[in-house]
């Protein structure tokens, strides 16, 4: 990084299954609005925009920010597309960061989305392609024999991934613009939901949510002019990092992919993180099926192979109690605007180390990570932010 | 118009089903094992450099990215490397729930593909069952995956895990 860049606003909608009173510009122009208004800025101190969503093919509207300019304040200024699947709100971030970072702009809109209500992820995931067999049933036909891996080369009980299932709705309880609300949540309503993709039940998956993610990333004299003028702190960004790696490859490790592992590398080498369980007060991590938290926590570095499902097992990745809160907003298994929900991983970390998450804030928290994956697990985005200005 | 407007309330949702034709080029590579599923058998690629097995055959390897020349027929048995029982209903599908899809691994390949298991009861299926293809009758053969109308166990003994770890 040449300089330094911080989220000085953050802006999310109430995200639902469906929000049938706004369009898709509605929408993020709702996210985008809550994001200038905590940055203390209107759409006209905006030099830039940087929009991302997951496949067009989801709302069947090919390259939707050229219509969304108008909403997003973006008309006779630079806006930018980034596709990077479901990671995507991750890696649009980054890529409005490295415009702040690179000297290129001072303030930056950076805005996220899914309308899944508008479309039929299932359906889009899953079209026929040519010559091949009709087998693929959406995101969860593709995860779950992984996870069946996962289990049987870990020798992890069968209820750690109902555990995570719980543990992310009760985090969700506490925040109010999650999807999904289930007070009554506990084991035995997981183990009694449908068992879709066995291994994973209904309520071991995310839903489908309407949503939007917006943030306003900026350098370093915006930043400090900002926090006097509205008295709320920046986050500042200690690294960022992208990787990604081929879908099919011989030899390749599906439960613990090498473009994971070597982003995380590279962020906390840039953040100065050498014992991410210990230095990092937590952590927003995309998992939209149960396991990943397990697998994640292997992957990311915050515990050995094969050791992951331990943490989750033993609490320490709850906000009751635990060491290491992975998830506190409650994640994506409880809200999942698909393009946003990396975004609003990002945004969550940020929003940690402001100390302004409300009742899902994790007491005193200076460091977060921020993640996101996506497609067949072949492209990671991963962001470190802190409370205090990087060295 | 305007008053049965008024009694169903405003517009708020409408659904526009939209089609699209398109050409699809399979490439020349793709092609050796499309033409196989139409003779009823598996065709794969050697990498030069790894020497890893790739079916269908991509032309190159993602690895070394180099082309893949050596054209090698595969068999039809195989190993269910890990596999999921799916019991989503969505739209467009077109097998019965719920159904098991695999990870199948032919012998000799290094790479995995998708498949159907039947034969065999949803929770009799273990990693590492051993299977074989059964092809649709020749009249229905065709250059598509399709052809294999699923894979079904053989009564082989189940491989151990251990022995095909690297491709989890
Ligand atoms: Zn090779």
């Amino acid at each position: 990084m040449n300089q330094r860049c911080a989220v000085i606003g953050v802006g999310q909608t109430h995200h639902k299954s469906k929000r049938e009173d706004v369009s898709i510009a509605g929408l993020v122009r709702e996210a985008a609005v809550a994001a200038l208004e905590d940055a203390g800025l209107d759409f006209s101190d905006i030099d830039a925009v940087v929009v991302g969503k997951a496949p067009d093919m989801f709302e069947g509207i090919m390259m939707p920010e050229l219509y969304l300019a108008g909403a997003l304040g973006a008309v006779g200024k630079p806006m930018f597309r980034v596709h990077t699947a479901g990671s995507v709100g991750g890696s649009t971030a980054i890529v409005a960061a490295h415009l702040v970072a690179n000297g290129i702009h001072k303030r930056v809109l950076t805005v996220a989305f899914e309308k899944q209500s508008d479309s039929d992820a299932m359906w889009a995931l899953s079209v026929p392609q040519p010559f091949s067999a009709p087998l693929l049933a959406g995101a969860g036909g593709y995860f779950a024999p992984i996870i069946r891996s996962y289990i049987n080369k870990s020798g992890a009980p069968n209820n750690v991934g109902m555990k995570v299932a719980v543990k992310d709705r009760l985090h969700a309880l506490k925040n109010p613009y999650a999807h999904l609300h289930l007070p009554d949540i506990d084991l035995k309503m997981v183990e009694e939901s449908v068992m879709l993709w066995d291994p994973l039940h209904y309520l071991e998956s995310c839903p489908s949510s309407d949503g939007a993610a917006a943030m306003v990333l900026s350098s370093e004299d915006v930043a400090v002019a900002q926090e006097k003028t509205t008295g709320r702190p920046a986050a500042w960004i200690h690294g960022m990092a992208m990787r990604s790696e081929p879908t099919m490859f011989a030899g390749r490790n599906l439960m613990n992919p090498q473009a994971g592992r070597d982003c995380a590398k590279d962020v906390f080498a840039q953040a100065g993180i050498t014992k991410p369980r210990q230095e990092l007060d937590c952590a927003e991590v995309y998992v939209p099926f149960s396991w990943y938290e397990p697998m994640w926590l292997e992957n990311l570095g915050f515990a050995e192979e094969n050791e992951g499902w331990k943490l989750t097992d033993s609490g320490a990745t709850s906000l009751d109690g635990g060491d290491i809160p992975w998830n506190c907003s409650g994640g994506v298994l409880s809200s999942n605007p698909i393009g946003a929900s990396g975004m609003l991983r990002f945004l969550e970390s940020a929003l940690q180390v402001r100390n302004m998450a409300g009742d899902h804030q994790v007491p005193d928290a200076h460091k977060a990570l921020g993640h996101a994956y996506g497609g067949g697990s072949q492209f990671f985005s991963m962001w470190v932010v802190g409370s205090d200005k990087p060295e | 118009m305007a008053a049965e407007e008024t009694a169903q309330g405003p517009v708020t949702m409408l659904s526009t089903p939209i089609r699209l034709d398109y050409n699809f080029t399979a490439g020349v590579a793709q092609s050796k094992s499309l033409r196989g599923y139409a003779e009823g058998r598996f065709i794969g690629q050697r990498c030069p450099v790894c020497k890893k097995v790739y079916v269908p055959s991509r032309g190159s390897c993602p690895k070394d990215a180099v082309a893949t020349t050596e054209e090698v027929v595969l068999p039809n048995t195989a190993t269910v490397t890990t596999f999921c029982v799916v019991n989503v209903p969505f739209a467009g599908q077109s097998i019965e729930i719920p159904y098991i899809t695999a990870s199948i691994l032919l012998d000799g390949a290094d790479i995995t593909f998708m498949g159907l298991i039947q034969g065999i009861a949803p929770e009799d299926v273990e990693m590492g069952l051993r299977v074989e293809a059964v092809w649709v009758p020749k009249e229905e053969l065709g250059p598509t995956l399709a052809s294999v109308k699923y894979f079904q166990p053989t009564g082989e003994p189940n491989r151990e895990v251990s022995t095909f770890a690297e491709h989890l």
